[in-house]
């Protein structure tokens, strides 16, 4: 007999029961009255964000992107650059950096794809090399000094503060980005990028045009970098290059889907809760530097000796019981 | 500005000199990934780990940093054997193909820098040596003995590796291990073990270049990153694997950079390898020797 | 009758190396032709050029009556070419039946009169393929799990469900034992009831001579002898380069 397909939520389904999941948190969590505990969970969000984004390329696709920073800088400069310019309202910066960071991977794709998987990868680093360079010496965006922000003094929504509307709307971002994720995993589009991830010559001959997909997905992946970096200006009020490029979004965004499992939407939030939440705390207990030690060790060792993640453990043990049983 | 002749002259003279320095941070790669398909992007941290040991030795014996490093040279070769077997037995020999490999020396070069902070801080530390000061003049050009001295040993270095892997036994087998590794088993030669002493070749280079870097400049444990891009950049230029087009693609680049510092500020200096990276990449990823 | 495949004076040069030197080559619809040579003669360059994988530097590739010289591979597929790699390269994180779900997804639906199966066709589809080839039995288990011979079929497989015109089997057969050699060979020559013309690369002669209905010999990069399978073997230039002199 055909082996049936395994059955799943449709999804449209997913998608809102994505929706009214992340309703209840962000409303129940309205009534913690600990202001720190927003910006604990929407710096654990970003991170969701970004490592759903980078596993669409790097969990997906199999290519590694090392220029998580420049793609999320990206996001957040823009916003700067047009709140300051033309004022614009949220919900417009968080589209324009979106676009204007999928272009950016677009652009980097273009030139790089067509070679092997680690020029790829090497191109990333170059990106957010010259990035910095780029934004160190732009002054309209501050330069290398900075640039302040003022959050706007009116909350929007009747929040009480402005922290717990940007917690709210990054919430409403992941569950974007998660819903975006698995469509891409069970679409045929998904089908075309693991098979590039298997076996790029194979997968081509067998009709999967590789270059357009990985552009796509490279598109997708760096336009979901910027949309996490876009709320962040009026996160932190004031942006210098070094914070906004730093090392540590990389180093994250490539860790957690490690950790968590590289082959589902599940992996990266998985990965982005545990990890970003144990750095929260570290951040708090212990000192930051730390933190980064704790997780370049993560990375190396599930990566050496765990590569399948956390997931790998979990799908290992199911598939056991239905074994057994 | 102004173009002068001492200007340009001097530009020149400090881009080549630099262009030496930038060849030994890089021929190690070109042995890694030019000729072992390794994609060590932590080779920079194994640089700064050098340029941090040299410090140390300095400031505790006293003992000139180039020589301190070339005496701790045999440790770094060990260094190097170790991380490679990891690195084979973890993905190699399973048959992972490269991109998990990336991963691994991410991690590696992540957690080098972090260590570095945790043990010496963000600042920045240097050293003096007897020749730091010293400079010749010719004419209004300048020929600083703290780039000088690096330039030389830079050059021998890759001038007697290149020797070493032309006219050795080992040396071709390093060559023939990417090309055919059967037939080197076939002779009786291990092609695992030719490669992870290749490796190890590969990261004693980097401890040397370290104390290169801390005679020119101070070090903080961040700055590694700023080298992965110029030591890729240096590398496709150079056409990968080839040790004198290493050479070359070094001086161009070191030319290029200081160039851009002395014609639009040094603030744009770093885009410039990886702006040369990104265009090599794009337009001519087999190198200016390429076949 | 013009011929599904023409092959047209292709040359493919690495640096200086002439690998293949203005080869010209036609397969009509539905036949079957052996193609052999010495190791290092040409032949999978000449499959990695027909197929899109290596450009050429010369002379031109006119399949179904158009000219696929420029074309990527992926295109060459979807008009119709399809081919099997010497060393099976499965879709490792895929189940055996979704290994065949993806040409079905990507490399049908180009041509004239086809359309692209959905989801569940495609799966169907797959399901039969499947069974021709005896991996039913397999098509939920993981294809990295597969014995050697089943790779090879799956390999076969994953071709015929790109709806081919032209099927290239470029050595399907290396390294198994005769029983599974015949298996193979069975497989190949039911590619005549799906309309399937086949280009069969391959060094057992036994299983050349029983499946080809016409034979051309490669040697370093010339084509030496082209036509019926008997007076091609008989011929003495052939005999030459096989036995070495």
């Amino acid at each position: 007999m055909n082996p049936p397909v395994k059955v799943a939520l449709s999804n449209t389904r997913f998608a809102i029961l994505a929706l009214v999941v992340g309703a209840v948190l962000a409303l129940g969590c309205q009534f913690i009255q600990n202001d720190y505990f927003f910006n604990a969970a929407y710096t654990v969000l970003l991170y969701a964000i970004l490592s759903t984004a980078w596993n669409i390329l790097g969990g997906y696709t199999g290519y590694v992107n090392f220029g998580t920073a420049a793609f999320f800088a990206i996001g957040v400069y823009s916003s700067i650059v047009l709140y300051k310019a033309f004022h614009l309202p949220l919900g417009l910066l968080i589209i324009a950096g979106t676009v204007v960071a999928g272009v950016a991977g677009i652009g980097l794709g273009y030139l790089t794809l067509r070679l092997r998987g680690h020029f790829f990868a090497i191109a990333t680093l170059a990106l957010a090399v010259m990035l910095f360079t780029f934004v160190t010496n732009w002054d309209y965006a501050g330069g290398a000094r900075g640039a302040y922000v003022l959050v706007p003094r009116e909350v929007p929504f009747g929040f009480p503060r402005y922290i717990r509307y940007l917690f709210t709307v990054m919430v409403g971002l992941t569950v974007l980005a998660i819903v975006v994720a698995r469509i891409i995993e069970r679409s045929r589009f998904g089908q075309g990028l693991a098979a590039i991830r298997d076996d790029e010559l194979a997968a081509e001959c067998a009709g999967v045009p590789t270059l357009r997909l990985k552009l796509i997905a490279t598109a997708i992946s760096g336009g979901m970098m910027g949309l996490a970096g876009t709320t962040f200006p009026f996160f932190i009020s004031f942006v210098e290059p070094v914070g906004a490029f730093d090392l540590r979004y990389a180093v994250n965004a490539i860790a957690m889907p490690v950790i968590g499992g590289m082959t589902t939407w599940l992996g990266p939030l998985l990965g982005a809760i545990l990890l970003g939440t144990v750095q929260q705390l570290v951040q708090v207990t212990i000192s930051s530097a730390w933190n980064l030690l704790i997780v370049g060790v993560l990375l190396v060792g599930f990566v050496t000796l765990a590569p399948e993640g956390i997931m790998g453990w979990v799908l290992a043990w199911r598939a056991r019981r239905s074994k057994r049983s | 500005m102004e173009i002068t002749f001492p200007l340009v002259a001097n530009a020149v003279i400090a881009g080549l000199l630099l262009g030496g320095f930038y060849a030994a941070v890089s021929v190690g790669v070109a042995i890694s990934f030019g000729m072992l398909d390794v994609v060590n992007i932590a080779h920079p941290a194994f640089i700064i780990l050098g340029a941090y040991i040299a410090y140390t030795l300095n400031a505790w014996l006293g003992i000139d940093p180039i020589v301190g490093a070339l005496v701790v040279s045999p440790l770094f070769f060990l260094l190097g054997a170790g991380v490679y077997r990891i690195y084979h037995l973890a993905f190699e020999s399973r048959g992972r193909g490269a991109l998990p490999g990336l991963a691994f020396f991410f991690g590696i070069l992540f957690i080098t820098e972090v260590v570095l902070i945790l043990i010496f801080g963000v600042d920045y530390r240097m050293v003096k040596t007897s020749y730091s000061e010293l400079s010749l003049h010719a004419g209004s050009i300048d020929f600083a003995f703290r780039l000088i001295v690096p330039f030389i040993v830079s050059v021998a270095m890759v001038v007697a590796l290149h020797l070493y892997l032309k006219h050795t036994f080992f040396g071709r087998a390093v060559l023939a291990v990417a090309q055919d590794p059967l037939a080197l088993r076939l002779m009786g030669v291990n092609p695992v073990r030719v490669r992870e002493v290749a490796f190890a070749l590969s990261i004693a280079t980097a401890g040397i270049a370290g104390a290169f870097l801390i005679v020119i400049q101070p070090v903080q444990p961040s700055i590694g990153r700023e080298y992965i891009g110029l030591v890729f950049a240096v590398c496709v230029l150079g056409g990968l694997g080839s040790v004198y087009g290493t050479l070359v693609g070094a001086l161009i680049l070191g030319l290029a950079e200081t160039f851009t510092a002395t014609f639009f500020g040094p603030s744009w200096s770093p885009a410039v390898s990886f702006g040369l990276l990104l265009l090599a990449l794009a337009f001519k990823p087999t190198g200016l020797f390429g076949r | 009758m013009s011929a599904l495949l023409q092959i047209d004076r292709l040359t493919k040069r690495f640096g200086g190396f002439v690998a293949l030197d203005q080869v010209s080559l036609q397969v009509a619809a539905g036949e079957r032709l052996g193609l052999i040579g010495p190791n290092g003669s040409g032949k999978s360059t000449l499959v990695n050029c027909v197929s899109g994988l290596l450009r050429t530097e010369g002379g031109a590739v006119i399949f179904n009556g158009s000219d696929i010289s420029r074309q990527p591979a992926h295109q060459r597929i979807r008009a119709g070419i399809a081919r099997s790699f010497q060393i099976p390269k499965p879709f490792a994180s895929m189940s055996v039946i979704d290994n065949l779900c993806v040409p079905l997804l990507y490399a049908t639906g180009h041509r004239p009169g086809q359309t692209r199966p959905g989801e569940a066709q495609a799966r169907d589809e797959a399901f039969e393929i499947l069974r021709s080839v005896g991996l039913d039995a397999r098509a939920g288990e993981m294809s990295a799990g597969l014995t050697q011979v089943d790779m090879r079929k799956l390999e076969l497989a994953r071709a015929i469900a790109a709806r081919p015109m032209l099927l290239i089997a470029d050595e399907a057969m290396a390294g198994l034992s005769t029983s599974e050699v015949d298996e193979i060979l069975q497989l190949l020559l039911s590619m005549k009831g799906r309309g399937i013309a086949v280009i069969m690369i391959e060094h057992i002669m036994r299983a050349v001579m029983q499946f080809s209905e016409r034979v051309a010999v490669l040697v370093a990069g010339h084509k030496i002898a082209d036509g019926d399978p008997h007076e091609v073997i008989a011929n003495p230039d052939v005999q030459r380069a096989y036995l070495g002199e």
